[in-house]
């Protein structure tokens, strides 16, 4: 499959390199007010990350019907389909009546000693045909440059400290192929059935960001 | 399709420069890592991106490469690592001379 980003470079100019203008940081006032009044609401628990990230999951038109969260309950129900998903997913998610969308498609599962988490310095290479639309902040160039330098901390913001007995591993999504994280199960949904998992998996937890929510 | 290299062999990502467009981030280069699996061949952006052909098709591996190598001040534990996709025209040996 041939390297699927646009040809960016502007018009009139000699096309030397591909182009793309980062997403500007927040800067003005009321951007920074903005980013402000947030980090007060949280810290004062007025409302937590995973409200927030389901509200704007909500507006941004995720849902727990996207292939990737079908695919992790499933694999969270069935250890043969996990075995066979972390083997080849590109086949798993096929024999599973599903579009992998890109040929090496790989599933990255976390433990309790490792925990993932997917970035593309370079660009946006991203799973849209698992998981969508990417959200703005996963091709802001601060993401991109922080999370493989100081994962734990950028994690640590996302509402999602890492414990000092788990490694860390960043995986930078360079050239064809693509990942999504498999989040580990929350405890206290034995018996749940998939479609009851699958409302569990938000997009960050397939990024790697999150875990998968805990159950209400 | 042979490949150069195998899941466990220790590499040298190249240090040099491209002025064309490549997918080897600057912060790799130089790096040492361990192959952790080799991926499909695939066309080298390198003319790719230029609506050229892109052929021979290369390799991609999985590098591992420890945090602690790559930053200086790195804080996090001693086991963190980064996994990236390389090219096989980006890789050196350093088992022996390549």
């Amino acid at each position: 499959m041939p390297h699927d980003h646009d040809d960016l470079t502007p018009p009139g100019v000699p096309h030397k390199h591909p182009f793309q203008e980062d997403h500007p940081e927040p800067q003005t006032y009321h951007q920074l007010l903005g980013v402000a009044l947030h980090e007060v609401l949280i810290e004062k628990g007025v409302y937590t990350m995973d409200e927030m990230r389901a509200r704007m999951e909500r507006i941004e038109g995720v849902s727990s019907e996207t292939h990737g969260a079908r695919i992790v309950a499933r694999a969270w129900l069935d250890d043969d389909f996990k075995a066979k998903l972390i083997d080849n997913a590109f086949a798993a998610i096929k024999l599973a009546d599903m579009d992998p969308g890109y040929a090496e498609i790989t599933v990255l599962e976390n433990t309790p000693s490792t925990h993932n988490v997917v970035v593309c310095t370079l660009c946006s290479c991203y799973p849209r045909s698992l998981l969508g639309r990417p959200p703005a902040w996963y091709k802001s160039k601060s993401y991109r440059a922080r999370v493989v330098r100081e994962p734990r901390e950028v994690l640590a913001e996302f509402g999602t400290p890492i414990p000092d007995n788990q490694d860390v591993t960043v995986h930078d999504s360079t050239a064809e192929l693509r990942y999504i994280v498999l989040p580990m199960r929350p405890a206290g949904t034995e018996g749940w059935s998939e479609d009851q998992l699958a409302t569990l998996v938000s997009r960050d937890s397939m990024i790697g960001v999150a875990r998968a929510s805990d159950p209400e | 399709m042979n490949t150069r290299f195998s899941d466990g062999d220790t590499v040298r990502i190249s240090h040099r420069d491209d002025e064309r467009h490549h997918r080897v981030p600057a912060y790799v280069k130089g790096h040492h890592g361990t192959i952790v699996r080799v991926c499909a061949p695939q066309v080298q952006p390198e003319m790719s991106a230029y609506h050229k052909p892109g052929e021979p098709m290369r390799t991609v591996y999985r590098v591992r490469l420890d945090q602690n190598d790559l930053w200086s001040d790195y804080t996090g534990r001693k086991s963190d690592t980064v996994e990236i996709e390389i090219f096989e025209h980006w890789l050196e040996s350093v088992n022996h001379a390549p």
